[in-house]
């Protein structure tokens, strides 16, 4: 007689009511949150395949390779033989291609830039056409010149010796991988959240989850939480990406690296937060996350050193937080510095986040 | 009878000038469907959005079951399902998705399967929200009320734009609610929406309430609650509103690009004056109907206007 009541049980537990934990709305909220990125497939773009475009684009065209073979033209003239003569006896030979053609064509291709330098002798002896602005016209005056100088019996006084260095770290690609995964950081801290945030409010989601009995907390964490997890796949692409296709050379921590990245997309996050407190349209929030993040694009440092950017602004770049980003993740990754080293990147980072956190936190409107 | 809740003296200004709200009361009792019927901009969202504890009001005291919103935000927002003016929730999440996201919040939701069922969105449980169409979107907005398991339900607007079907549906799954004890409060501009579904009503403009009560005693509350309407074709010009006046049984005489809309007591007693007094004058019925007297007349008689005005 059992067993009818057997069969009521699984009935009963059927129609049980779930009872939620502290932190389910937390769990939800971030799960949500990821299965939205992932559904997007212009997140998936932007994170992810064009960081790595960019990398491959820029490597491939900034690629150590051999000196180019300097263009050169020699005017043709009863001397014009004489010097691609020398030239042939030359020690630079091989680096430079002579062309013996008429005055004209000569200046005409040196102005188009397919000359490097034009070179006409006279009885007085040689004169050299260059353009002081083009770099590969001021190595082409000192090459030729030198080579033209020992090819006639030119001693050096001085005995010098040369070791040809281009080992993985002192590449172009190397100083830019570190450099995109910081711009990377700061592209979807700002967009992930900043956008994020504002698309809600506009859609009235805000509101309605503040309708709920949703903790804003839970989901200021989950958001948070959203960007770490991006973050460390993220750095894993675009870190595995240099060291298996240009055989980069990590040689800091992994801990180390994944703690700074953690911090600079805590950071930008909260720059994102407090971007996007109180606009009430993407329309808007999108010029401001632009004007916020132009500056560092060119200041600091992402595809070439902001060394070069006069010495009077150079307290200014410093105190950027893509800035402190950047030299962290260089220091680290190419330097293999330690994280106590980077101490004051580390308090220009958090300072940014924490600051515009809170204020964020102040001016935040849920509708 | 309990009150779910109690409103007094509500005002609510925007930036010192706009005065949306301009001084409500409102006792609303626990099992009752209670509706804010006016016309867009009367002040219906803004109320709403106050007592839901959205909104502070500029003035004014709000009760909901017996507690106010100050001290005890966490406490309300567990027995509370509201459905807002168009939200658009996420489209890349599925319907099952997006209600387990809302039953999370609460510390005891509703099982999911059986929303699912009450608000018939088995079928659609794993489509994205972005496939839905406009009366399965707004169930689904009602759904993320309702998995709360709240006592009360404010929905503002649940069917504007909707098809008819979707709105009888929505109307269901309202009634379905009551019938579990719980109270609803919604606002519309329908008035046939408010008829049929809310117990009692609340007409609401210009920021404040203009008449209260049940429907019927709303329309009953009219000098003449049947209305006769008709049109005339007549070769000898216009004919003045004054002799339909003085039909017997007439209340009052309003016309409309040609149609006359009459407010009469006894219809057995006027329509056969009415067609002598058409046919002494030569002219000839195009038109005539009759009908009850519904909302719309009653907002017509307090206002002078309609409920929907371009």
């Amino acid at each position: 007689m059992a067993v009818p009541e057997v069969q009521i049980e699984p009935e009963k537990s059927k129609v049980a009511t779930v009872t939620n934990g502290r932190w389910a709305g937390y769990w939800a909220l971030l799960g949500a949150r990821m299965k939205e990125l992932w559904r997007e497939p212009e997140v998936i773009f932007w994170v992810f395949a064009f960081p790595l475009l960019l990398a491959l684009g820029l490597g491939i065209a900034f690629r150590n390779k051999p000196a180019d073979i300097t263009p050169l033209a020699v005017v043709n003239n009863s001397h014009a033989q004489q010097v691609v003569d020398l030239l042939e006896r030359s020690a630079s030979k091989n680096a430079i291609h002579a062309d013996v053609v008429d005055e004209k064509t000569a200046f005409d291709k040196f102005r188009l830039g397919e000359y490097a330098l034009v070179v006409t002798a006279d009885d007085s002896g040689l004169h050299y056409r260059y353009d002081p602005a083009r770099p590969e016209s001021v190595l082409a005056r000192s090459q030729v010149d030198d080579a033209l100088e020992s090819a006639s019996g030119r001693t050096d006084p001085l005995k010098t010796e040369a070791t040809e260095s281009s080992e993985p770290g002192a590449r172009y690609i190397d100083f830019l991988i570190p450099g995109l995964l910081g711009m990377n950081l700061m592209n979807s801290g700002m967009w992930g959240i900043g956008f994020a945030v504002v698309d809600m409010r506009q859609r009235k989601l805000l509101k309605r989850f503040i309708a709920s009995p949703m903790r804003r907390t839970d989901f200021l964490l989950a958001l948070g939480s959203s960007r770490l997890l991006l973050m460390l796949i993220e750095v894993a692409l675009l870190l595995g990406f240099g060291v298996l296709v240009f055989h980069m050379k990590v040689e800091g921590s992994l801990l180390a690296i994944l703690l700074i990245g953690a911090l600079g997309a805590v950071s930008f996050g909260g720059v994102g937060l407090f971007t996007a407190s109180r606009a009430q349209k993407i329309e808007s929030v999108s010029g401001l996350i632009n004007v916020v993040m132009m500056p560092m694009w060119i200041f600091s440092g992402v595809f070439f050193s902001y060394e070069r950017f006069p010495q009077i602004i150079q307290p200014v770049i410093r105190v950027l937080p893509l800035t402190a980003l950047n030299d962290a993740l260089r220091a680290i990754i190419l330097q293999g510095a330690s994280l106590s080293s980077q101490w004051s990147q580390l308090a220009v980072m958090a300072l940014w986040g924490g600051v515009s956190f809170v204020l964020a936190l102040k001016w935040f409107r849920w509708s | 009878m309990e009150t779910a809740i109690r409103c007094r003296g509500l005002v609510k200004t925007y930036d010192g000038k706009v005065e949306a709200v301009r001084g409500l009361d409102l006792d609303i009792e626990a099992g009752e469907c209670f509706g804010l019927l006016g016309p867009n901009g009367a002040g219906k969202t803004t109320t709403i959005e106050i007592l839901e504890g959205l909104l502070p009001p500029t003035v004014g005291e709000v009760e909901v079951l017996g507690m106010t919103w100050k001290g005890h935000e966490r406490e309300l927002r567990e027995q509370l399902g509201i459905s807002l003016q168009e939200t658009r929730l996420s489209e890349k999440l599925t319907v099952r998705e997006t209600l387990h996201l809302f039953a999370s919040f609460y510390h005891r939701p509703a099982s999911l399967p059986e929303i699912l069922d009450e608000l018939s969105l088995n079928e659609k449980a794993d489509a994205r929200v972005g496939t839905l169409s406009g009366g399965q979107k707004q169930r689904l907005a009602v759904a993320t009320a309702l998995v709360g398991n709240p006592s009360i339900l404010f929905l503002d607007e649940p069917t504007t734009g909707l098809d008819p079907q979707s709105r009888r549906q929505l109307w269901d799954i309202v009634r379905q609610f009551q019938r579990r004890r719980g109270t609803v409060l919604l606002t519309t501009h329908y008035m046939d929406e408010a008829e049929r579904l809310c117990d009692r009503i609340a007409i609401i403009d210009h920021g404040k309430i203009i008449a209260e009560g049940t429907p019927a005693q709303l329309i009953a509350g009219l000098s003449g609650h049947h209305v006769v309407e008709f049109a005339i074709q007549s070769n000898n010009g216009g004919v003045g509103d004054e002799i339909w006046a003085r039909l017997p049984g007439v209340q009052s005489v309003r016309s409309e690009d040609g149609l006359y809309c009459l407010r009469v007591d006894e219809p057995h007693h006027t329509i056969p004056a009415l067609l002598s007094a058409v046919q002494a004058r030569g002219a000839q019925l195009a038109h005539l109907t009759t009908r009850q007297a519904s909302l719309e007349d009653v907002f017509v008689h307090l206002t002078g206007r309609h409920l929907r005005e371009n």
